[in-house]
């Protein structure tokens, strides 16, 4: 007689430690699951209510300086360090873990306009409104002893801006002029002047190490080589006689300067930095109009904007080196410290969370165009002030383009042309 | 005057300058002053000649020649010239000429112009340079993920050499090994490649590595099912088998070396050849000749067994074939084409002969390989194809029987059941189309399923009447289509090709039966054949289930005729949805009215008023469903308006929904391959910005990449010559530059 017995192999069922989970055993045949476009509707619209839930991007402020953060900048080898200025001329050094602050130097007699730090990340360099630059060690002085530059050299005019070379001992700074000084010698190397502006930013392109680009007080951007002995281009933004109402940021192709690639819009005052996320893929702008936005690089509005009660007039934003976190300096005298993404966790996550936290993305980017996910993942909180200026200026714009169309009525056909968004900012490409 | 005062504005200029340090000092300011007042008046001024700071710009206000005002004369110059005995004759007649001639100079242009032009040349210059981004970012763009920071160094343990760069080869004893060593480029250290590999595999990206493994696993794989097979059927004893196995191959090498005489008259040459060498060699030994331990035994055998006898005249009989000067293969030849049938190209386990010694993997190996590959797979083509023509054959019977069939169905129809079954049999092809177009709504379809086997249970005589005119349908339900056909037609599809095609095996033998009445295709075929398409995910309803289902639904709706009430429900609905004709005509309005007249012609044309249709109905091509038109608010407010950007139709937005991504309908990979996301980035590791030299391979540093790892002293030197030259070049460029 045969017996017939229920036969389980354990290596099904049970599993190799207890620190598995448990094996459940899945039938994917779809009949069993139906309906997995409302269930996962459901689930998208549950992942964006909780993505907007936990999104409190505020980490830290650190407080200590004595008058508003003119400059910050992130040490190049260190995540945990950074070193801000202010506008009575003393630079801190902070900790960022612990949020504190690590050293305390009177740099310069008036604002410290300029502060970058060196590739390697043993020195870095300060500008000061006392026509000086001055190179700083990283590391504080013994106890006791006084805190002196390695360096210091003495300009004939006010620097505004300081920038480092990515991989060379060369920096740029501007000023009347642009200057490009080596490390080694106590006089610029080269200086840039196109026309008699006075400079107010100037910038190394981080991949492209030998191109620069500076504003201008005239509203304009200059291109330069250090290579070369004469600036590259001049891009003019289109001036109207009209107030300018678009406080807006451009990005513009190097190779094609005379429309730039993107108009990003949504401030409602003037924007005072920028700084882009080391990927590449975003970027933050500090405004005067006490918000931080975060835009993608290739999108006209902003996705993120933070604000807090007590931040006044932003004045510099870094982007951290690891893509985490976002740094301002404000008016009020604080350093915040901010997430890059709001509802990120922070710190290590466990393979299912880091798989839950994929597909919740995944299912808010797959359910973007539903106008309930829409409207939850778009909801911002602004204060009241800034939300009557944005509305203030809509209306303008309204106007304008109401104004627009009413010429373009009453017209000869073909003589107004009809502008695209970017073309009304139409510059004039200086050669 | 105007000067005057500039000369004025200059030194108060210099005062401040000078004054940097100390600060304002007031009284020694207003010394100055005074000074610089009475220095206009009258006497000639005091001249600066100095300049108050080293710096490269320089102003041209506190700059001045020792000797302003002396011209120098070209005869000046000359004078000396004449007397230095170095100055070669060539540039004293240069300057005699120069002299003489009284041609002047072009004016130069002027600052602004040159400095526009120098700009310009720069501009397009660092154009180009950046233009070289372009891949690379269009690249990254395109990347479905990014794992920054970009270039993550290999933790392994590395050589001495990349860790000390100075390292050198000091004693003779060490450099003699060395260059033997690097003279047969042989590795020396751990990771044992050659500087051709490395090179190679630099050269190699990471995806054509991964096809050209694929290729090579593949081949691997095939070679060892061809291994195991020949291996079986040699292990098999029955002497029949290889009897009729060997038969077969001998045939076919035959027809081979008929089509080869034909078609490749120098490789038949070739055969002819070998077979001429076999025979010799048959002719030399004694193999066959019944000579050996094996005959001599039978021959004992021979006078009482049969089968031995049979066995020794076998022999003899091969000896006398394989000896006759005929073009007759010889068993070894049989061999060597079996085993070129059934075994993969050798070239899959040839070492690689190297061609571009560079880049390994533009070789095209397979390429090359490739024509032998298909002249000995070309009996498997032909057997395919001998089953397509079966197959087709099959078909065409099938076809016909159908053709039959139906003819006779003509002949007899079912009185009651034509009307609807016209709208059947329109509709079942309407439906495959819509199903095409949109496989959603799978509750629909089963009902659809359900509805329709009702029907067909009630009517028997219609299903081979819509067999007929779904034809087109039929051919696309192949055996192949089969398993992935739609549920709609799966039940018919089932039964009916597994009768026909019995059938059509014993057919084939004997004609079928002819039919008096020929029936023209094209004729009762007026519509186009349509392809069914699949859903994604047919829903699998066993037979059994589904009868039981239907005898439910029979039960459960014994008493009323769902069916009609259905139809009247959705030509209700369809009326309702019609636009109904605006009468605005006025009766007694310039004419005359009155009970019983009607307006005129002209009156009616103008002032009935037909709206225009509106979009025909989703349901209108589908029999069994009502498809609710009516715009629910509820449902509105979760459901897009717009078709979103990136789309082009809303069958790919749709599609692009209706794929589920969580793990409740996908195996984990899938998952984690679909919810990927686009950058990934380490925790608490900085990013740098990429590197030109690591992402833009410019021709120099390839030339440079081929020495040796560790340098000896002379090939040092020798290094050192060509970087020396190298700099001269870039100063010679950045000269030109500067000019």
């Amino acid at each position: 007689m045969k017996v017939k017995v229920l036969c389980r192999n354990p290596d099904d069922y049970v599993r190799e430690t207890t620190r598995d989970i448990q094996r459940v055993p899945r039938n994917y045949d779809p009949t069993l699951h139906p309906f997995e476009v409302p269930r996962e509707y459901t689930r998208a619209l549950n992942a964006t209510k909780l993505e907007r839930v936990f999104a409190k991007p505020f980490v830290a402020s650190l407080d200590g300086h004595r008058d508003g953060i003119s400059c910050i900048t992130k040490h190049a080898k260190s995540l945990s360090t950074i070193i801000s200025g202010a506008c009575d001329g003393e630079v801190k050094v902070w900790n960022l873990p612990r949020q504190e602050c690590l050293r305390t130097v009177q740099a310069h007699e008036g604002f410290v306009r300029g502060i970058c730090s060196r590739f390697c990340g043993t020195s870095f360099f300060t500008v000061g409104d006392d026509k000086t630059i001055k190179q700083w060690n990283w590391e504080a002085p013994g106890y006791g002893v006084r805190e002196e530059p390695i360096n210091t050299i003495l300009g004939k005019a006010v620097f505004t801006g300081i920038d480092h070379h990515q991989r060379e001992g060369t920096f740029v700074t501007c000023g009347q002029t642009v200057d490009i000084w080596d490390e080694q010698r106590s006089s610029p190397i080269r200086s840039f002047s196109w026309g008699v502006d006075s400079f107010s930013c100037v910038r190394y392109n981080p991949v492209e190490t030998e191109l620069l680009a500076s504003c201008a007080s005239d509203r304009s951007v200059v291109l330069y080589d250090t290579r070369e002995s004469a600036p590259l281009r001049k891009v003019l933004p289109f001036m109207t006689n009209e107030i300018t109402l678009c406080f807006s940021l451009y990005t513009y192709d190097i190779r094609h300067l005379d429309v730039p690639v993107t108009v990003h819009m949504d401030h409602v005052s003037a924007v005072l930095d920028v700084d882009y996320s080391p990927t590449g893929r975003e970027f933050v702008s500090a405004s005067f109009d006490k918000t931080i936005r975060i835009f993608p690089k290739d999108k006209g509005h902003s996705r993120e904007v933070y604000h807090t009660k007590r931040m006044q007039h932003v004045i510099c934003v870094r982007w951290s080196a690891d893509n985490k976190y976002v740094l301002s300096g404000s008016d009020e005298m604080n350093i915040r410290l901010w997430k890059a993404n709001a509802s990120e966790k922070l710190g290590l996550l466990s393979a299912r969370e880091k798989a839950a936290t994929h597909y919740n993305k995944k299912l808010i980017e797959k359910f973007q165009h539903h106008p309930q996910v829409r409207r939850i993942a778009r909801h911002r909180h602004l204060p009241g002030d800034i939300l009557k200026q944005k509305r203030e200026l809509r209306e303008m714009r309204e106007a304008r383009r109401r104004k627009e169309q009413n010429v373009r009525k009453h017209s000869k056909p073909g003589s107004v042309p009809l502008l695209t968004e970017k073309e009304k900012h139409v510059v004039a490409v200086v050669e | 005057m105007a000067a005057d005062e500039e000369e004025l504005s200059i030194n108060e200029q210099a005062i401040s300058a000078s004054e940097d340090e100390e600060g304002s000092d007031d009284e020694r300011k207003h010394k100055k002053l005074l000074e610089a007042i009475g220095s206009m008046g009258g006497r000639k001024r005091k001249k600066q000649n100095e300049r108050s700071e080293a710096s490269v710009q320089v102003s041209e206000y506190f700059v001045n020649a020792e000797g302003t005002g002396d011209k120098v004369n070209l005869s000046d110059l000359l004078g000396t010239v004449e007397k230095t005995s170095g100055a070669s004759n060539k540039t004293k007649k240069q300057l005699r000429n120069l002299q003489s001639s009284k041609e002047t100079l072009e004016l130069p242009l002027n600052k602004q112009q040159t400095e526009k032009i120098q700009r310009g040349i720069a501009y397009e210059k660092t154009t180009a340079e950046v233009s070289c981004w372009k891949n690379i970012i269009l690249q990254n763009q395109k990347a479905e993920q990014m794992v920054f920071p970009l270039n993550q160094e290999s933790s392994g343990p590395k050589r001495v050499e990349q860790v000390v760069a100075g390292w050198k080869v000091q004693t003779p004893l060490e450099q003699e090994i060395f260059r033997l060593l690097h003279g047969s480029r042989q590795p020396v250290n751990d990771p044992v490649l050659t500087p051709v590999e490395e090179q190679s595999l630099k050269a190699m990206s990471l995806e054509e590595a991964k096809i050209r493994r694929a290729e090579l696993q593949k081949a691997r794989a095939l070679q060892s099912y061809y291994e195991a097979k020949a291996k079986r059927e040699k292990k098999i004893k029955s002497k029949k088998y290889h009897k009729v196995q060997n038969k077969a191959k001998r045939k076919d090498f035959l027809k081979q070396f008929d089509e080869m005489v034909k078609t490749n008259p120098e490789g038949a040459l070739e055969e002819l050849k070998k077979m001429e060498l076999s025979r010799m060699e048959e002719r030399m030994s004694l193999k066959h000749q019944n000579s050996g331990k094996w005959a001599k035994s039978k021959a004992i055998m021979a006078k009482y067994d049969d089968s031995a006898r049979k066995a020794m005249q076998e022999q003899l009989q091969m000896n006398k074939d394989l000896t006759q000067k005929m073009v007759v293969p010889s068993d070894d030849e049989h061999e060597s084409i079996e085993e070129g049938l059934e075994t993969v190209p050798d070239f899959v386990n040839d070492p690689e002969t190297v061609i571009d010694p560079v880049n390994p993997w533009m070789r095209g190996q397979l390429t090359h390989e490739e024509p032998e590959v298909s002249c000995v797979t070309a009996e498997e083509v032909q057997t395919a194809e001998e089953e397509n023509e079966e197959e087709e054959i099959i078909g065409e019977f099938e076809r016909k029987r159908k053709l039959r069939q139906a003819d006779e169905e003509d002949l007899i129809p079912t009185e009651e059941e034509q009307p609807a079954s016209e709208v059947v049999e329109e509709d079942v092809v309407e439906v495959s189309d819509k199903e095409e177009e949109e496989d959603e709504e799978e509750d629909v379809s089963e009902f659809n399923t359900l509805f329709r086997l009702m029907r067909s249970e009630k009517t028997p005589g219609e299903e081979d009447e819509e067999g007929l005119l779904s034809e087109g349908q039929i051919r696309v339900r192949s055996i192949e289509d089969l398993e992935v056909l739609d549920e709609v037609v799966e039940p018919r599809a089932i039964e009916e090709p597994s009768a026909p095609q019995t059938a059509a095996a014993e057919a084939t033998s004997e004609p079928p039966h002819k039919k008096k009445r020929e029936i023209n295709l094209k004729e009762v075929l007026t519509k186009e054949a349509k392809a069914v398409r699949l859903p994604f995910l047919p829903t699998v309803v066993d037979e059994e289930e589904r009868d039981e289902q239907i005898s439910i639904i029979k039960e459960a709706f014994a008493g009323d005729d769902v069916i009609s009430d259905f139809i009247k429900d959705k030509s209700r609905q369809e009326a309702a949805g019609r636009p109904a004709v605006v009468d605005l005509t006025l009766p007694g309005w310039g004419e005359w009215g009155g009970v019983g007249l009607k307006p005129p012609r002209w009156k009616r044309k103008r002032f009935r008023i037909k709206t225009a249709p509106p979009p025909p109905r989703q349901d209108q091509k589908l029999p069994d469903v009502i498809i609710s038109e009516k715009r629910t608010a509820s449902v509105a407010s979760h459901q897009v308006s717009q078709l979103p950007f990136p789309f082009q139709n809303t069958a790919q937005f749709e599609s692009s929904i209706r794929t589920p991504i969580g793990s409740t309908w996908n195996t984990q990979t899938v998952v984690k391959n679909m919810t990927k996301p686009k950058v990934v980035t380490k925790l608490g590791a900085i990013i740098e910005p990429m590197v030109k030299e690591d992402f833009i391979k410019s021709k120099t540093t390839s030339a440079g990449g081929k020495g040796a790892a560790i340098m000896l002293g002379e090939n040092r030197r020798a290094k050192e010559g060509t970087k020396r030259s190298a700099e001269k070049h870039r100063g010679r460029r950045s000269q030109k530059r500067k000019k």
